[in-house]
């Protein structure tokens, strides 16, 4: 029976790890390739890289860290931030990632999905929005969640998909950093109009919310959280061993 | 020294990289010469059967991997490389396979209705995820792991009517082919350059494996 995936997500930025709450007032937490093999050596199923560099050093110095956790690190690796082109797919493929997850880049260029996805394959790109409740609609924002795109995130997403897109992550500006649990009205939403894998991110405090999460809304496949990993509120054993005891389909490594 | 066939499908660093931190020296190349004096070869591939096949027939390394097999070299096939290993792909089409080993791949789809399973088609495909091995047959490649042990897999397609060469299997709706062997010929559906620990125990173990008497 194939597994609910675990994922920790390390924004980076400057060649080190931080991690906002309600994307803002950014910290410093760690080295993303120490980090990375801590998260792999303790069960993490995937990693998540996700780059908020905007300068060209910035860009050249995430590459390298990228490849240097690629030599270390032998699970899926997702990268996400900045992708725009069909050249940056490339740019992050080469350097060892598994899967590309385009955001801002596919809300300016919607073409940019099915290039992608013909080139690459479909399980190659990862939709990720950034949702947020406006006057009871789901809109999709841009811009790290700073900009209302108008969009209406379920129809953004079932179009997403139909041009190609492999998986889709769906982050609730109104749950991130809240830590009170996942949305998971949004999320049943989602899983309601796609047929690939959802991951869930945004709101996760504690292990019990992973628990709620894949009981309540069986369609979800993964959740996805970074400052609960990184400041070890939540351990991954602890989280796989918990979710195995409750009967969700976990992937418990020899380590544990 | 194990050399991986480089035929233009597919990222072959992360693969070269797993090989690398077992201590095994590794060439990644497209020159039959490299090939031919390697001491393992695996092959590699993502993407649509056709597609892949068409080049590696098109480079003329089909006849080099055949070879490599004919005369005993261990050869492993990954994901759509192991597909590649059987008689053929009824992926958009039917396209002939290498042929080394006997079965047809076929959608998941197909596998699991032929089956009467999942009959609202509720489960997802691609496969993508992590899943448990279930051994069928002993298999040198398993000798560093267990059976239960996850696995990483993405595939819309699986291996059926092979049961000759059937090693494991895991279960997604239906039991899918997930590891095959017949002698030095050997395939994994999975990643195993991205199933962790488990994932670099089953190379290290095909790493052990010596070339076999023709």
């Amino acid at each position: 029976m194939i597994t609910k995936r675990i994922i920790p997500c390390l924004d980076v930025k400057n060649g080190r790890v931080v991690k906002g709450v309600n994307f803002q007032g950014l910290g410093d937490v760690d080295s993303p390739v120490s980090l990375a093999k801590h998260y792999s050596d303790c069960g993490a199923d995937e990693l998540v890289f996700y780059d908020i560099t905007a300068s060209a050093e910035g860009r050249a110095l995430f590459t390298d860290i990228l490849t240097e956790t690629a030599r270390q690190v032998f699970i899926p690796l997702t990268v996400g931030g900045g992708i725009n082109t069909v050249e940056d797919f490339e740019r992050v493929l080469k350097c060892g990632a598994d899967k590309v997850s385009v955001n801002s880049g596919a809300i300016r260029d919607p073409s940019l999905i099915g290039r992608a996805a013909r080139k690459y394959g479909d399980q190659c790109v990862v939709l990720s929005v950034d949702v947020k409740r406006v006057d009871g609609v789901f809109r999709v924002f841009a811009k790290g969640g700073r900009e209302n795109t108008g969009l209406e995130a379920l129809e953004w997403i079932r179009r997403g998909v139909g041009d190609g897109a492999g998986e889709v992550v769906v982050n609730s500006i109104d749950t991130d950093g809240v830590k009170q649990g996942f949305d998971l009205e949004m999320l049943e939403a989602v899983c309601g109009v796609v047929k690939v894998p959802v991951i869930a991110s945004g709101g996760a405090g504690k292990i019990e919310d992973f628990i709620t999460l894949f009981h309540t809304i069986p369609g979800v496949d993964a959740g996805l959280a970074a400052s609960i990993f990184h400041f070890g509120e939540v351990r991954i054993p602890d989280l796989k061993k918990e979710m195995q005891a409750r009967g969700i389909p976990a992937r418990i490594t020899e380590a544990d | 020294m194990t050399a991986i066939v480089d035929y233009g499908v597919g990222n072959l660093f992360s693969l070269r990289c797993s090989l690398e931190a077992i201590g095994e020296s590794v060439e990644v190349s497209s020159d039959p010469e490299v090939i031919r004096k390697a001491d393992r070869v695996i092959l590699p591939g993502v993407g649509a059967f056709a597609d892949a096949a068409a080049r590696l027939r098109d480079s003329g390394l089909d006849q080099t991997v055949r070879e490599a097999a004919r005369e005993g070299t261990p050869l492993m096939g990954i994901c759509l490389g192991m597909q590649m290993l059987f008689e053929k792909s009824l992926e958009y089409g039917e396209h002939e396979g290498l042929g080394l080993l006997e079965g047809t791949v076929r959608p998941i789809r197909d596998i699991l209705q032929e089956q009467g399973l999942d009959p609202e088609g509720r489960l997802k495909i691609p496969q993508m995820g992590w899943n448990a091995l279930r051994f069928r047959k002993d298999s040198p490649l398993f000798r560093y792991i267990r059976e239960g042990d996850f696995v990483y897999f993405v595939h819309s397609y699986a291996a059926a009517g092979c049961e000759e060469s059937l090693l494991a299997d895991t279960e997604y709706g239906a039991w899918l082919t997930a590891c095959v062997g017949k002698g030095n010929v050997t395939g994994c559906q999975f990643h195993p350059e991205k199933s962790g620990s488990v994932g670099l125990r089953i190379l290290k173990a095909f790493c052990e494996m010596e070339r076999s008497a023709t």
